[in-house]
C-alpha cells in the first residue's frame, strides 16, 4: 500500500518511523524494570513493523496514477479491517469476563487473568479498538465523499491510523501488567496519553484541512458530527488526563485533582465519552450510510442540525448523573440529572429522523440485512437514550446506581446501537471500496444480523433482571431495621442471569466473527464489479448501438 | 477575586441558564430560516450520488 506515497512521503513516513523507534527504545532503557521498559519494546517493535512496510517501497518508482480523480481510500481499508480486527478480540475478552463472573474458575489463577485487568481489555477493546478504528476508516470515507475532494495528505491518516492502534496496543498491554491509574476508560497511564494527545491533534488538522478543500459550500451533517466527536474528545481525554508522573522513568502517575473533584472529572470525561466518542461520531455514520444505502435524502435536514446542536450542548452537563447520593453538591447533581432528562429530545430527534428517512423503504428494510442492520442501530439508539434520561432521574438511579442494570444499560448502547450501525456501515462500504459486485454473502449477513439481535435481547434482558433483582435486594430490610440479604445472596440470585449474559455475548461474538470472515472473503473472492461509466468506451464492441431501454 | 463554590454555582444559575437560551434560540432560527432550505435539501441530497470522484 505504501507503493501508492510518493519518494518524498515515503521518506517523511521513514523520519517518522525512525523517531518513534528512538523513543521506544528511550522508553525501554529508562524503564526497565517498570511496565515502561515493556512498552518501549512494543513501540520498537511497532515502529519496527511500520519501517518494513515503508522500505519494501522505498526503492519503488514514483507512483503513476492521476491524484485528481480518485479518493484516497487506503487508509479507510485498513481501519476498517483493523477494526473488524478488534471486534473479535474485544468481544472475545468480553465473552471471557462474563464467563468468569458465571464461573470464577476461569480465571485459571493467573495475575494477568483477573477480571480487573481483562475487564478494561474488553472495554478498551470494543470501544477505543472496534469503534475508534471504524470511526476514524468511516470518517476518511465519509469527509472525501462529502467534501468531494481527496484526502489533504497521504501520510498523516497513516499516522493517525497506525498511531492511534500503537496506544490501543499500549492501553491493552499495560493493563494486563497492571498498568492503570484508576479511571474508567481512561485507564492509560501518561505516555501513551500524551501520545494520543499526538495522534488527535494531526486527526483533527487532517479533517479541517480536508474539509477546507471541499468543492460543496455547505457542510455535511455528518462531518458536524464526527468534527464534534475529534474535537470534544481532544477537549476531555486532555483534561481528565491531567496528571503528575511519580517519575520519569515509570508508569505510575497521580492526578491533578484530589477527592470529588478528581470523580466529578472523570465522570465529565465518562459521560461525555459515552457522547461524543460513542454517540455523536456513530450518529455521523448514521447519518451519511442510513439515506445512502435507503437511497433517500435524510427526512429532515433541519432536525438534524437542531439535534446536533442539542447533543452538543446538552451532553456536555450531564456528567454529573453518575454521582448522585455522593459528595458532590446536591445542585450539580439537579443539573447532571435536569440535563440527562432533556437530551431525551436530541436523542429521539435523530433516532425518529433516521426511522422517517426509512418510511416508504420498508421493504429495503425487509429484503436487505444490512439497511436493517441500521434500522435496528437506531432503534436501539432511542430505547438505550430514553433509558438513560430514566436512569439519570435521582429517584431511579438510587434502585439502578451500582447494580448490572447499568451494565446492561452501557450494552444496550453499545451494542444495540454502537456496533449495530458500525456493522451495517462495514457491509454497505466495503463491497464499494474493494470494488465488488456485493458482499461475499449475503447469508451470513443475514446470519449475523439475527445472531446480533439474539444476542444484544438475551444480553439485556439478562442484565435487566438481574440489575433490578440485585438493587431490590439490597434495600429490603427486615422488620428489626437490618438487610434482609447478605451480598452472597444477591450473587446466587443473580448467577443465572450471569450465565444467560454469557451466552449473549457469545451470540454476538459469533456474529462478529462472521462479519470478519466474510469480510476477508468478499476482499479474496468476491466478484470485480464492472464501473458503469456514462461516458464511451474505446471499444465499440461492448458499446450498444442503441441503449437498450429505448 | 477567588474562584470560589459559591461564584460558579452563581454564574451557573444566572449566565448559564441565559446564554444555553440563547443558544437554543439562534440554533433554531438559523435550522428553520427560510431562505436556507434549498441549501440544506441540496446538502440532503448531495450524498446520495457522491462515487464519481472528487473534484480537487
Amino acid at each position: 500500500m505504501m507503493e501508492r506515497l510518493t519518494g518524498a512521503e515515503r521518506q517523511i513516513a521513514l523520519m517518522i518511523c525512525v523517531v518513534m523507534a528512538i523513543v521506544g527504545l528511550v522508553m525501554a532503557a529508562a524503564g526497565r524494570g517498570d511496565p515502561m521498559g515493556s512498552h518501549g519494546a512494543i513501540v520498537l517493535i511497532a515502529a519496527g513493523i511500520v519501517t518494513c512496510f515503508v522500505l519494501r517501497a522505498i526503492g519503488e518508482p514514483e507512483p503513476a496514477e492521476d491524484r485528481t480523480t480518485s479518493y484516497y481510500d487506503d487508509p479507510t481499508k485498513a481501519g476498517l479491517v483493523i477494526a473488524l480486527f478488534w471486534a473479535v478480540v474485544g468481544m472475545g475478552m468480553g465473552v471471557w469476563v462474563a464467563a468468569q463472573l458465571a464461573w470464577p474458575d476461569l480465571r485459571f489463577d493467573a495475575a494477568w487473568s483477573s477480571f480487573g485487568r481483562i475487564r478494561p481489555v474488553h472495554t478498551s477493546g470494543v470501544i477505543f479498538g472496534f469503534g475508534g478504528n471504524a470511526l476514524i476508516a468511516t470518517s476518511y470515507h465519509v469527509m472525501q465523499r462529502t467534501s468531494r475532494a481527496r484526502l489533504a495528505g497521504h501520510v498523516s491518516p497513516w499516522f493517525v491510523l497506525l498511531g492511534f492502534n500503537l496506544f490501543c496496543i499500549v492501553a491493552a498491554s499495560g493493563y494486563l501488567m497492571g498498568v492503570t491509574q484508576s479511571k474508567e476508560y481512561a485507564e492509560p497511564e501518561w505516555y501513551a496519553d500524551i501520545w494520543l494527545v499526538i495522534v488527535w491533534v494531526v486527526y483533527f488538522v487532517l479533517y479541517i484541512r480536508t474539509l477546507a478543500r471541499r468543492n460543496e459550500p455547505h457542510i455535511y451533517v455528518a462531518n458536524w458530527y464526527y468534527l464534534a466527536f475529534i474535537l470534544v474528545v481532544a477537549i476531555l481525554h486532555i483534561v481528565n488526563n491531567l496528571a503528575v508522573p511519580a517519575s520519569l522513568t515509570g508508569a505510575k502517575s497521580y492526578s491533578a485533582f484530589a477527592g470529588v473533584q478528581d470523580a466529578m472529572t472523570q465522570w465529565w470525561y465518562g459521560h461525555n465519552a459515552v457522547a461524543f466518542f460513542l454517540t455523536a461520531g456513530f450518529l455521523g455514520m448514521l447519518y451519511y450510510f442510513l439515506p445512502k444505502r435507503a437511497e433517500r435524502p435524510i427526512y429532515s435536514y433541519r432536525l438534524s442540525i437542531l439535534s446536533f446542536w442539542g447533543i452538543v450542548f446538552f451532553y456536555i452537563w450531564a456528567g454529573s448523573h453518575h454521582l448522585h447520593y455522593t459528595a458532590l453538591p446536591q445542585w450539580v447533581q439537579t443539573l447532571g440529572m435536569t440535563f440527562s432528562v432533556m437530551l431525551l429530545v436530541p436523542s429521539w430527534a435523530s433516532a425518529g429522523n433516521a426511522l422517517m428517512t426509512l418510511n416508504g423503504a420498508w421493504h429495503k428494510v425487509r429484503d436487505d440485512a444490512t439497511l436493517r442492520f441500521m434500522m435496528v442501530a437506531a432503534v436501539f439508539y432511542g430505547l438505550s437514550t430514553f433509558e438513560g434520561s430514566f436512569m439519570a432521574v435521582r429517584a431511579v438511579n438510587s434502585l439502578s446506581h451500582y447494580t448490572d442494570w447499568t451494565v446492561g444499560h452501557v450494552h444496550a448502547g453499545a451494542m444495540g446501537w454502537v456496533a449495530l450501525i458500525t456493522f451495517g456501515s462495514i457491509y454497505s462500504v466495503v463491497p464499494l471500496l474493494w470494488k465488488r459486485e456485493t458482499m461475499y454473502s449475503w447469508k451470513l449477513v443475514e446470519w449475523h444480523f439475527w445472531l446480533a439481535l439474539a444476542g444484544t435481547v438475551i444480553y439485556v434482558f439478562a442484565m435487566w433482571n438481574s440489575g433490578i433483582v440485585q438493587g431490590l435486594m439490597w434495600r429490603t430490610y427486615t422488620d428489626s431495621g437490618t438487610l434482609a440479604y447478605s451480598f452472597t445472596d444477591t450473587l446466587v440470585a443473580m448467577h443465572p442471569y450471569y450465565v444467560a449474559r454469557a451466552c449473549g455475548g457469545a451470540l454476538f461474538l459469533t456474529g462478529a466473527i462472521l462479519a470478519a470472515y466474510n469480510v476477508y472473503m468478499t476482499i479474496r473472492h468476491a466478484p470485480e464489479k464492472r464501473p458503469e461509466r456514462d461516458y464511451p468506451t474505446s471499444s465499440e464492441a461492448t458499446e450498444p448501438a442503441v441503449p437498450a431501454a429505448e | 477575586m477567588d474562584l470560589t463554590h459559591d461564584l460558579t454555582s452563581v454564574i451557573a444559575k444566572s449566565f448559564g441558564l441565559f446564554y444555553l437560551i440563547a443558544l437554543s434560540v439562534g440554533i433554531t432560527v438559523y435550522a428553520y430560516w427560510p431562505s436556507l432550505g434549498k441549501r440544506f435539501d441540496k446538502a440532503a441530497n448531495s450524498i446520495l450520488d457522491d462515487e464519481d470522484g472528487p473534484c480537487r
